[in-house]
């Protein structure tokens, strides 16, 4: 990237201008003369953050990897530098060349989070690329996305040329090996897309007609040009074997989760009801403990990283994770390396590896009980007992921890104010668990209550919910704060409701939202996951602007048989399974996980031998 | 081995890169290299690294000096190689050799750089030729009016095509006068762009700082 003297001047504007110029250790540059296509991967939210995503790292390494092509990263700019590149006339550019870009071929989206989506179309704006794709007539500047937000992305569907459903490491090369292909053969877009849709994985949303009945739902999706009818999802089912970024670029200045993440499998055992993740990316598939541990140290003497996290969506149910641990506390030790563990189950066995891996820093414990009763625990198949907490909690106490954080979600179905006031009961438990049991009661208990709004997300069995009105979540979050209002060192933090219900509409929203997502973005909406720069009016205003109700896509429950706008997307989780846990939840019927029983839930059938080993 | 001292230069896109990041950045780098930082002992240990004279971010250097000690022996001419092949770009050690003294013994630097503003290169001679030129600036407690004038050794100013050449020799430290405080002691002639890159480093008699 050439530093001339009008970025300069910009940059000397700015806070912490190192995030926008590149040239960190392990970047990868290549002469743009030499490569065929040229990729700008777009992560929708500041440096700190996506250099932090792993997805970002992964998909950096694949696609530089090919022959000819050139992957660059592009961050969303902070509030700060916005005005001034406008007036300047600066579009946003890539970081490890500068260009902007309109300059590239390939736009390639990453999008784990609703209220990124605004985010996507300033990007696209501030870098010179039309935001729909119908004003993208040609084959350059293809705009294709891909990450979590793919299992019901219809809300961006008029922006996307080409979207990537379920893990990108194998459709991603694929799909640039075809627009390689398609460059040389200088075909048109139009060939090239119904070309695409022949990758499985692989979603061309201006391949298919939505219609509409009267009451606003969907009458009918329909395929075209041979476009699948349904969408099936990518894995990668050699887990092990499959590609791991050990050489990811280094930033030069601090970012949120900086240090080096290792996956350890992907997928969830658990069935927990409410939860978008632990269904989408089933079936589980683990790494051998011998590969992480190689994987583990090859990364760390490539990036000088002083401390690693095991990643995955439960950690604490990794079958070998003693083993990894010892293995990695064997290397990390004497090298002053840290080691730490996302938050973990509440079981003995999650405590001990605690204690073994934290013997230093005793900071906080982490639990997410998601309920305050057992019934409600039951709807919800979050699987952990009461006794389960305070055991745990027990053993922390006596291991010297005085501050723990519970986590709760306010408004899942079947909740009663009884409900909420368990989790005020519960939180006074804890507090006498550390009565009994605190090895030092001089230094005090941190007990922190967090409570956010639940919200009903596609490919769940809770998806055809209503979410809870802000007016009612906000009832229940003043009858647990009197509820608390007395007990002893207990903290209650409350998150606001406005951004959940914008998230719970867009989580489950259509292709006409295209037009409010646009709306609200010209209005200034822009960074949104961001509560400074998040403003609920916009919104508001938005929806009925455009035709549309919020309530119609949040509060709304919705019959079963309604045909939901992400029914094209299939992530192999059958729509069967969603219908008998949802029929379960209301039962109060809990589901075993994964390997205490198969559930039958369909995943096992994206492995070749149709058998799934959780 | 202790009381070390790496001698690098920090330019082009590395000028953004803040004090504590380079910190953090070089700490990696020595990491990377397998070459291993003595650490601080207690319950939070720490790597044995300091670096001089911070810079301020957009400046570029061709003597910046970090002071460190090494758990390990190391042959410390191949150490500025070893090194560099795993720095991010614009951060070049220069060399590495045993602290003649101490770090605080920098007390000049020389400076050059580009001003853009409405003013000529006879405004600044004039201006910083002055007996005294008082500056305010946020001290730990409150505004302090500072006379900067006896830290400034040297300033001239040589018209160019679109702005002011500059070089100085200013006091580094006990006084610290920055070229960002020069120019606030412009006020409203101030130039609205100015770039610099400290060039060499002397001791107090204007003696080479090793």
């Amino acid at each position: 990237m050439e530093m001339n003297e009008k970025m300069d001047a910009l940059l000397r504007q700015v806070q912490r201008p190192a995030r926008y110029v590149g040239g960190e250790y392990n970047q990868i540059v290549k002469d743009k003369t030499e490569v065929d296509v040229r990729v700008a991967f777009c992560f929708p939210d500041t440096y700190e953050i996506g250099m932090s995503n792993l997805g970002l790292k992964i998909l950096y390494g694949i696609m530089n990897a090919m022959p000819g092509v050139w992957c660059e990263r592009v961050f969303a700019p902070w509030g700060d530098i916005t005005d001034a590149m406008r007036r300047e006339g600066i579009p946003l550019w890539a970081l490890e060349s500068g260009d902007p870009l309109s300059d590239f071929d390939v736009i390639a989206v990453s999008i784990g989070y609703e209220m990124a989506y605004t985010t996507v179309l300033d990007m696209l704006d501030r870098g010179g690329i039309p935001l729909r794709a119908a004003d993208r007539p040609e084959l350059r500047h293809l705009v294709m996305a891909g990450g979590g937000c793919m299992c019901n992305i219809e809300p961006m569907a008029e922006f996307f040329d080409l979207c990537f459903l379920g893990e990108g490491e194998d459709v991603d090369r694929e799909v640039l090996e075809l627009y390689q292909k398609a460059k040389a053969e200088g075909w048109d877009k139009p060939r090239f897309l119904r070309q695409a849709a022949q990758i499985p994985g692989v979603y061309i949303p201006s391949l298919y007609d939505i219609a509409y009945n009267a009451d606003g739902t969907i009458a009918a999706i329909t395929a075209r040009d041979g476009a699948p009818e349904k969408v099936r999802k990518r894995i990668v089912e050699d887990f092990d074997g499959c590609y791991y970024p050990t050489r990811p670029v280094v930033p030069s200045t601090e970012i949120v989760h900086d240090r080096v993440s290792l996956e350890v499998f992907r997928g969830c055992i658990r069935g927990c009801r409410f939860c978008q993740a632990g269904h989408t990316n089933r079936p589980v598939r683990s790494r051998r403990p011998e590969t992480l541990l190689r994987l583990g140290k090859e990364t760390l003497e490539n990036t000088g990283y002083q401390e690693l996290n095991l990643s995955s969506l439960s950690t604490s149910d990794y079958r070998d994770l003693g083993v990894l641990c010892d293995g990695l506390l064997d290397y990390c030790r004497p090298r002053g390396i840290s080691l730490s563990l996302p938050s973990l189950r509440a079981d003995n066995f999650s405590m001990d590896i605690m204690q073994r891996v934290q013997q230093v820093r005793k900071s906080g414990l982490t639990f997410a009980p998601e309920a305050g009763t057992q019934r409600l625990r039951d709807v919800i198949n979050k699987n952990v007992t009461e006794e389960d907490l305070l055991n745990s909690c027990r053993i922390a106490f006596e291991g010297g921890w005085n501050n723990v954080k519970l986590y709760f979600m306010l408004g899942l179905p079947t909740e009663t104010d009884e409900d909420v006031l368990g989790i005020a009961e519960l939180a006074k438990k804890v507090f006498w668990t550390w009565k009994q049991h605190a090895v030092n009661k001089s230094r005090g208990v941190r007990i922190t209550v967090s409570t956010s709004e639940f919200i009903p997300k596609p490919h769940t069995p809770f998806q055809w919910e209503g979410q809870i009105s802000r007016a009612e979540y906000m009832r229940r979050v003043g009858l647990l704060t009197d509820a608390l209002a007395k007990a002893k060192s207990v903290t209650y933090n409350w998150h606001d409701a406005e951004m959940s219900l914008v998230e719970a509409a867009l989580a489950r929203g259509d292709r006409r939202m295209g037009a409010v997502i646009e709306r609200v973005w010209r209005a200034g909406g822009r960074l949104e996951s961001w509560s400074e720069y998040f403003d609920l009016d916009r919104w508001l205003e938005a929806f009925p602007a455009c035709g549309l109700d919020m309530d119609f896509y949040a509060t709304r429950e919705r019959p079963v048989e309604e045909l939901q706008p992400w029914e094209h997307m299939d992530c192999a989780v059958s729509r069967k399974h969603l219908e008998r846990e949802r029929r379960r939840a209301y039962e109060g019927v809990t589901t075993p996980d994964c390997r205490a029983g198969c559930a039958g839930c369909g995943a096992a059938s994206l492995l070749k031998e149709g058998v799934c080993r959780g | 081995m202790d009381k070390l001292r790496l001698k690098f230069s920090k330019t082009g896109r590395a000028v953004y890169i803040s004090h504590l990041d380079l910190m953090r950045t070089m700490q990696r780098t020595f990491s990377r290299a397998g070459v291993a930082l003595k650490y601080s002992e207690g319950f939070n240990p720490h790597a044995k690294i300091s670096i001089i004279l911070p810079l301020s971010v957009g400046t570029a250097s061709l003597c910046e000096y970090m002071d460190f000690s090494l758990a390990e022996d190391r042959d410390l001419a191949a150490l500025p190689a070893l090194l560099n092949g795993y720095m991010p770009e614009g951060v070049r050690v220069l060399e590495a050799y045993e602290a003649p003294g101490k770090g605080a013994e920098l007390r000049w630097l020389r400076l050059t750089g580009v001003m853009k503003g409405s003013r000529d290169a006879a405004f600044y001679t004039e201006f910083f030729g002055r007996d005294s030129i008082l500056v305010e600036h946020r001290a730990k407690r409150g505004v302090r009016t500072d006379d900067i004038a006896p830290a400034i050794r040297q300033a001239r100013f040589t018209d160019i095509d679109g702005g002011v050449e500059a070089e100085l020799i200013l006091h580094a430290q006990e006084p610290t006068v920055s070229p960002e405080l020069m120019m606030a002691a412009l006020g409203q002639d101030a130039p609205a762009y100015f770039r610099f890159t400290r060039r060499e480093a002397f001791r107090e008699d204007m003696t080479p700082f090793r």
